[in-house]
Parts: C-alpha cells; sequence; structure tokens
C-alpha cells in the first residue's frame, strides 16, 4: 500500500516541471509522552500556494505532528526545514518568527480580553499599547480576506464562529504564510464552514500554504488540493486530491477496507417505551424551550431528533432524564417490558433509577455531565454504580472489571484505566461514555451528538452499538446533527423547529431537503409525512 | 461639635495610615494574582520586609556613631526588599518550578515569615537589652517625618499632610500599578498569563518570566506594607503581638474587595481601616464587643463576594487561572 500511494506524491513534483522546495517539509519526526508514542519516524512536505488536508483517525498524532510545528511541543527526533533551511522550532516564537501559525482546535484566546488585545498578545512594540493601530490593521485584513470581526469585542461575548476568525486574523496579523487549522469546522454550522472554506481559497490565492486538519472525507475533497493520511502516529501516504475518493482515503486511514454504508437492521418486536405528550419548558429566564412536544418512542426502534442547534434538543433529553422541570400539563410517561407505566416527571435522577428504569443518557457535554475529567476509567464507571457495595464501603471490583471490558471491547486508546479520562482524545472519550451508559442494558438510551467530533472508525463503532440497542429492544433516541446519518441510521426521524415538533418523518423514504425544509419551517413537508406514518 | 469634627478627623488619619498597611499588602497581591499565582504568604512576606527593614535599621544605627536619618531610610527600604524577594523567591520557586500546590504553599509561608521575623525580632530585642527596647529612632524619624507646609491648613492639613512619605509612595504604587496593568504591552501579556497561561505560551509570551516576576515584585510591595508599620506605624520597634499577620489576612481580604483592581484597592484600604478602627470611636462598647468590629472588614468582603458572584460581570472576577500551576507538555 505504501508505494501505491506514494507515487503520486511524486507526481507533485513531475506535475509543476521541477523540484519545488517546499514551505515546510519534516524528516522523520518522532515524539512520545511516556509510553505513549504520538508520531514515529514521519515525514511530510507542504508547498507553497496549497491547502494539504492531513487526514486520520482521532489520536492518530495529526495534532501532535502540527503542533511540533508550531512550537508547542519539540520533536524527540527528526528535523524540521522551513524554505529549505534546518529550523529548530522551541517556542510559539521560533514558529511566528518563521511565519507558521496555528488556530487550535480549543481556542487560544483569552476570554476577558478584546479581540484587538488578543492579536497583540505577545507581541513586540511600544510599551504603552497602541489599540488604535492595531484596530486599523485588523480592519485591513478582514477587508483582504473577507472576514468580518469587531476588533472592540471581548471574546467572551464571541460566538465560535467569531472566535475561530480572530483565531485566523490573529495568526495573519503576526504574518504568517503557513497556516495550520486543526479541525477548523468541527465547530461550524454548514454556512459558517462554507464562509471558512472561502477565506481559505482567498488566502491560497495570496500564495499562502495552509494545513487543515480534519477527518471529515467530504470537507478534504472539496477543499483540499492534496491529502497526507496518518496513521497510529505513522505516516502512510499522500495523495493529490483529484486523484482520490473517499473510499481509498478511508481505507488508507484505518489500515483496513471500511464499509461506508450505515446498517440499518428492520425494527422487531416494537413496544411502546417512552410516551411524552404536551411537554412543555420554560426556563429561568421565561424562555420558551419546548413547546407541545408530543412523541412516542418504541423499544426496537432508533427515533432520530433532528433540528438546528439549540431547537430544545437539549431540554427535552434533561427532562426525561429528570435533570429539568416542565411546565404542569406535561406528561413524560415510561412502560416497562411487563407493561407497567409510570411518569418521569419531575421525579430526580435517583428517583428514576430507583422506580427501575433503565434508562442511560449520552449527553452532549461528555466532559462535564458525562464524565469528569480528573478521575480515571474506573472511577468515571463508579459514578453509576457507587451505591452498590457493602454498608458503607465502595465496591471498586466491578467497575474495574468494566473498564477493562469497555477498554478492550471499544478499543479504547489509553496507557491504562488508572489514566484521567481528559488525558484520552475525543473519540476515546466517548468511547468509554457510551461504554458505560450501555454497560447497564438500559431500556431507554438517550444520545446527544454522540458522534461529534469523532472519527469515522469511532463513529461507526457508535453506530453499530446503537443498533445493538435497538436490536435488544431498547428504545434509542439519536440527537443529531448531519442528516445524512439521521437518514441511514434512524427508522423515525422526529423534527424540531424553535422548540416545536415540525413533524415525524420515516427514516426510509424521507429526504434530506424535506428535513431541512422542516427544521427551519414548522409544518413545512410535515403534512406529507405523517400521511406516510399512517400508511406505514 | 468640635470634639466631633475632632474624632472624625482622628478616625480618618487612623484609617489612612492603618489603611496604608493594608494598601501595600494589597498591591503586591493584586500584582502577584494577576499572573495566576494564589500566594497567601502575604502576612508571611510583611513579617520578612518588616524584620528585614528593621534588622538593617538597627545594625545601621547600632554600629554607627551619629546615624543620619536618609541613609537609614535606604538601607531599610532595601533590606525590607531583599528579605520579602526572597520570600517572594521561595513562593515562586516551589509552585512554578515545582509546580506545588499553591494554597498549602502560601499558607506555610505565612507561617514561616512570621516565625523567621519573631525569631530575628526577639534576638533583636536581646540585643538592644530587652523587650520593647529596640529603637531605631533616627530611620523611624525619616520615615514619620510628615509634609507639613505650614500651620494655617487646619484640618486639611490633618488629614492630607500629616503622614510619613510611604503613605503617598503607596499611591503614587497604586496609580502606576494600573496604568501598568491595564495600559501597557506587559501588563497585557501579564493580565492573560494569568487568565490563561497555556494560550499566553503559544502566543510566545514568557510564562514562567511572568509569573516569577509579578510574584517577586509583588512579594517586595507587600513586604513595603511590613516596613510602613514596623517604621512608622509602631514607631521603629518590633511587637511579637501577630498584628503584622492580621493586617496581612486584611490584605489578602482587600485583594478580593477591591476585585483585583489596584485603584480600588485605595479607597478599599481606607475603608478597611476606618472599619477595622471604628471601634475606638463608638463609645461604651465592652472588650467582645470591640471584636466583633473588627470583623466588619471581613463581613464587607464577604458582601462584596456575594455582589460580585450574583452580578456575574466578567470584569470583576477573579483571574482565570488564578492557584493552578501551568506545565506546558501537559496533556
Amino acid at each position: 500500500m505504501e508505494n501505491e500511494v506514494k507515487a503520486p506524491a511524486g507526481a507533485v513534483c513531475a506535475e509543476s516541471g521541477e523540484e519545488r522546495i517546499p514551505a515546510v517539509r519534516m524528516e522523520g519526526i518522532s515524539k512520545r509522552f511516556g509510553h505513549k508514542t504520538a508520531n514515529e519516524n514521519v515525514s511530510l512536505e507542504i508547498y507553497h500556494g496549497e491547502i494539504l488536508s492531513l487526514l486520520g483517525e482521532n489520536g492518530s498524532g495529526k495534532t501532535t505532528l502540527m503542533n511540533m510545528l508550531s512550537g508547542i511541543y519539540f520533536p524527540d527526533a527528526g528535523s524540521v526545514y522551513v524554505d529549505g533551511k534546518l529550523v529548530h522550532i522551541r517556542s510559539p516564537k521560533d514558529a511566528f518568527d518563521l511565519h507558521i501559525g496555528m488556530i487550535h482546535q480549543h481556542f487560544k484566546l483569552v476570554d476577558l480580553l478584546t479581540a484587538a488585545e488578543n492579536v497583540i498578545l505577545g507581541m513586540k512594540g511600544k510599551r504603552l499599547l497602541d489599540l488604535k493601530s492595531v484596530r486599523r490593521r485588523i480592519t485591513e485584513i478582514c477587508e483582504r480576506y473577507g472576514f468580518e470581526v469587531d476588533p472592540d469585542k471581548k471574546v467572551y461575548d464571541m460566538s465560535v464562529s467569531e472566535k475561530q476568525t480572530l483565531e485566523i486574523i490573529k495568526v495573519l496579523y503576526r504574518g504568517a504564510d503557513i497556516l495550520i487549522l486543526d479541525e477548523p469546522t468541527a465547530v461550524l454550522t454548514p454556512q459558517e464552514t462554507r464562509r471558512l472554506f472561502g477565506v481559505m481559497r482567498n488566502m491560497k490565492q495570496d500564495g499562502k500554504s495552509i494545513v487543515i486538519i480534519t477527518h471529515k472525507l467530504h470537507e478534504v475533497m472539496e477543499i483540499s488540493d492534496r491529502v497526507a493520511v496518518l496513521r497510529k502516529g505513522e505516516y502512510i501516504g499522500s495523495l493529490l486530491t483529484k486523484d482520490t475518493d473517499p473510499q481509498q482515503l478511508t481505507d488508507m486511514m484505518v489500515g483496513h477496507r471500511v464499509s461506508l454504508n450505515i446498517e440499518r437492521p428492520e425494527p422487531e418486536n416494537l413496544r411502546k417505551c417512552l410516551e411524552v405528550e404536551h411537554l412543555t419548558v420554560i426556563d429561568s429566564e421565561g424562555v420558551t424551550k419546548l413547546n407541545d412536544v408530543s412523541f412516542t418512542a418504541n423499544g426496537g426502534e432508533i427515533l432520530g431528533i433532528a433540528g438546528v442547534a439549540g431547537s430544545g434538543q437539549k431540554e427535552l433529553l434533561e427532562v426525561i432524564a429528570g435533570l429539568q422541570n416542565a411546565q404542569n400539563g406535561s406528561s413524560v410517561i415510561y412502560t416497562d417490558m411487563e407493561g407497567r407505566t409510570s411518569s418521569l416527571l419531575g421525579l430526580t435522577p435517583m428517583e428514576i433509577k430507583k422506580l427501575g428504569v433503565a434508562l442511560a443518557f449520552v449527553p452532549e457535554d461528555r466532559l462535564g455531565m458525562g464524565l469528569v475529567g480528573d478521575l480515571d476509567i474506573t472511577d468515571n464507571m463508579l459514578i453509576r454504580t457507587y451505591m452498590e457495595g457493602h454498608g458503607m464501603f465502595v465496591d471498586f471490583k466491578k467497575p474495574r472489571h468494566l473498564a477493562e471490558e469497555i477498554v478492550r471491547e471499544l478499543q479504547v486508546v489509553t496507557p491504562g484505566i488508572d489514566t484521567p479520562i481528559r488525558k484520552l482524545s475525543g473519540g476515546n472519550v466517548q468511547k468509554v461514555l457510551v461504554g458505560r451508559e450501555i454497560s447497564g442494558h438500559p431500556s431507554l438510551l438517550m444520545s446527544a451528538y454522540a458522534v461529534r467530533g469523532l472519527d469515522i472508525n469511532t463513529s461507526f463503532m457508535i453506530y453499530r452499538l446503537m443498533n445493538e440497542q435497538k436490536k435488544r429492544g431498547a428504545a434509542v433516541i439519536f440527537v443529531g446533527e448531519d442528516l445524512d446519518v439521521l437518514l441511514e441510521l434512524c427508522d423515525r426521524i422526529m423534527v424540531l423547529c424553535a422548540g416545536q415538533v415540525s413533524g415525524i418523518v420515516d427514516g426510509r423514504t424521507a429526504t434530506k431537503e424535506q428535513v431541512g425544509l422542516m427544521m427551519t419551517s414548522l409544518g413545512a413537508g410535515a403534512a406529507g409525512a405523517e400521511e406516510k406514518e399512517g400508511a406505514k | 461639635m468640635n470634639q466631633t469634627l475632632a474624632q472624625i478627623i482622628s478616625l480618618i488619619t487612623t484609617a489612612v495610615s492603618f489603611g496604608t498597611v493594608i494598601m501595600y499588602g494589597s498591591l503586591g497581591e493584586i500584582l502577584t494574582e494577576k499572573s495566576g499565582q494564589l500566594n497567601l504568604g502575604v502576612p508571611g512576606i510583611m513579617y520578612l520586609g518588616g524584620i528585614g527593614g528593621l534588622i538593617g535599621a538597627f545594625l545601621y544605627e547600632t554600629h554607627t556613631a551619629a546615624p543620619v536619618p536618609g541613609v537609614g531610610l535606604i538601607i531599610a527600604l532595601a533590606c525590607t526588599v531583599a528579605a520579602s524577594v526572597l520570600g517572594g523567591l521561595i513562593y515562586a520557586f516551589l509552585t512554578i518550578s515545582l509546580r506545588a500546590n499553591q494554597n498549602v504553599t502560601g499558607l506555610t509561608l505565612t507561617i514561616f515569615g512570621s516565625g523567621v521575623a519573631n525569631f530575628f525580632g526577639g534576638s533583636l530585642s536581646k540585643l538592644a537589652g530587652g523587650v520593647g527596647q529596640i529603637s531605631v529612632a533616627s530611620t523611624s524619624s525619616a520615615f514619620r517625618a510628615t509634609q507639613h507646609l505650614t500651620d494655617k491648613l487646619g484640618w486639611f492639613d490633618s488629614i492630607f499632610l500629616s503622614y510619613g512619605f510611604m503613605v503617598y509612595l503607596a499611591l503614587i504604587i497604586a496609580v502606576v500599578m494600573s496604568i501598568f496593568v491595564n495600559r501597557t504591552r506587559r501588563g497585557l501579556n501579564l493580565r492573560a498569563v494569568g487568565e490563561n497561561p497555556a494560550t499566553s505560551d503559544a502566543a510566545g509570551i514568557n510564562v514562567t518570566l511572568y509569573k516569577y516576576l509579578a510574584t517577586c515584585v509583588g512579594a517586595a510591595v507587600s513586604g513595603l506594607g511590613g516596613l510602613y508599620y514596623v517604621m512608622d506605624y509602631i514607631k521603629g520597634t518590633w511587637a511579637n503581638d501577630g498584628n503584622i499577620e492580621a493586617v496581612g489576612w486584611l490584605a489578602v481580604a482587600l485583594v478580593i474587595f477591591a476585585t483585583w483592581k489596584p485603584l480600588r484597592s485605595i479607597w478599599g484600604a481606607y475603608l478597611f481601616g476606618a472599619l477595622y478602627w471604628l471601634y475606638n470611636f463608638i463609645p461604651g462598647l465592652s472588650r467582645s464587643s470591640q471584636e466583633l468590629f473588627k470583623m466588619l472588614p471581613y463581613i464587607v468582603t464577604i458582601l462584596v463576594l456575594i455582589t460580585v458572584s450574583l452580578r456575574r460581570k466578567k470584569e470583576d472576577q477573579p483571574p482565570s487561572s488564578l492557584g493552578l500551576s501551568y506545565f506546558r507538555e501537559d496533556r
């Protein structure tokens, strides 16, 4: 495979007719953290005026590799050449001096400062701050590449996409010619992504080199000129984007053939599990978050929930899980395997558990609501079972076994089960969380954005786990943002629009356009959808 | 009527001179905390600063036939700065380089500082011939020289001009610090380090250097409070009564009261001073109710904390990384 992929990389040079000097050449780079190898003998070239995608699964060492270019880490072995000259990048400052700038996935901005203050942070200059000229230059950069940002806005008032824009301005202000963007689209809406890609193309026209770290294949295909693939810290190869396709890239990334189709078994033995009626939620500021929502979730099927972010998905799941209160007149009725019904409304999570309801919840906020970052895997298992044990003593044995089992079964990449969760990569954190939640054999499994930020392999593992629960007879509620996934995975999809149910459609027959329309305007296309429901 | 006026003037001057001790302590701690270092060793550092200056002045005066006040003053200042920077360095090395827990290290430094200071205070007393016999009259007189211009100003003179130079120096330091923190490039970097060291590091700021400097310079400023207390407030002697520690904790409370703003700590310090000594001006208080009155500064600090957290104004919150160690390759 290596030979097969290296040939096209040579073609880059052949195409331009001469040996181009790469803007950056990394040679034989290795980096270890303790016993964990993050990068092993990686060699990579970045050329002027190109957009290079750095593709790889979570934990494949993409970010670590680029962090060595931006001076956050220093390689254990290997050398870096910028414009053909050997350089040693020991600090972010060295990187700036070499015109390398990185936009990190977790923004490196100081919330309390304004945009302009963040931009000049750490730069040399006159003793007294001259924010006026900073503002002027920021405006210039904005006009040149088509950004929009208010230099005097405090970062804590900014939206995610504004923060990202500010990060890009920050590196451009420092004169970066080589920009590294670490999963820039993970937090953006499709519209914002499109705008970002526009800006990236403008920067490329300007002769800048851009590296985009991503695991979203369609983005690779859309924006990049060349793709370099990493797997488990090793460099697999690079290809010209126009010469490859998503399937080939996936295979390179994963190391074996992966089917890009999501499985959807036919629902069997449907039984009513959760019945929500006239659910209305008003938050502490008086905003109506959910308005008269009614639906049924059946055991043995996956109910997808689609909607623009903030349409009430979070509130819906939290009311069911006992974390929020609903208005009078709402009802949430749970039916167990034997047909007994009980109302979950107004109960605390503990009371719900005591009722014998096997409810599993994979919240959107994995490292806040779902898991405790500073605790290790075993202790995070304990959070679910701490009341079990003998008298006042906690039973550590079972959680430990469970932790070991999850690490083994779900292939969690971790130095050990005693490692604090926050040190794991996003995908592995999610595996631990989902693993814990399904370990209790839930009859109702709720998940919010379960695959957000996850690579293909992990995403497919999550889909598989959801399907297993469905086959077990659990009612699965799957809140998602990627319509393609929802339409392939879910049996039924409820579309929320501004806190109201816009309609419930059949996942097998609905189209992306139909669901998209229902997401933005209430009731559009729903009439047809309900007919289908009825027909079924 | 005249007696009331005299009482008010007396309360104000007491508040200003006592408040100045607190102000030094808190100004130093504000600078330190801006870098994310929570140095609870302020009382200890004020002890170190106080005893350092006293030792310097004492040795100078006992070894010189005719001590010159100005020279004693400079020696005392230099010794104070050296002693308190040493205290700051110990703290900085332990918490920044060795990443020891900041709370524990700070509290230990307080115990260490008061122990060292009282040990040397006792030794000085012995050298001087007995408890209360330490006298650095000449140096202390330089510290206590007031700013009288004329006798015709009456109450104005009492309220504004009846103090030693360190009262005015504290004001200058507060203003300069405010300008530094809010208007200069380095001040911006400092604030960023305290808010988000990882971001500052990525922006090319030497986080370790900023933390060390802020801690040491902050310690020097705090230490000046100890010196002012020894040389001016108790007129150049030593007392093993634990008062410096009490003032040190008031200084830490004042940092919170001032919501980490140097200028706010000016009037905050005077307010604390007034509240602390208010019991002296209320007739007929028993011993125990006097102690209750001394709690007032802490009560207003708690009220400020509650108001600030209710208002949730980001600008009034402590630096985000306050009390946390920073290590770049941590992941």
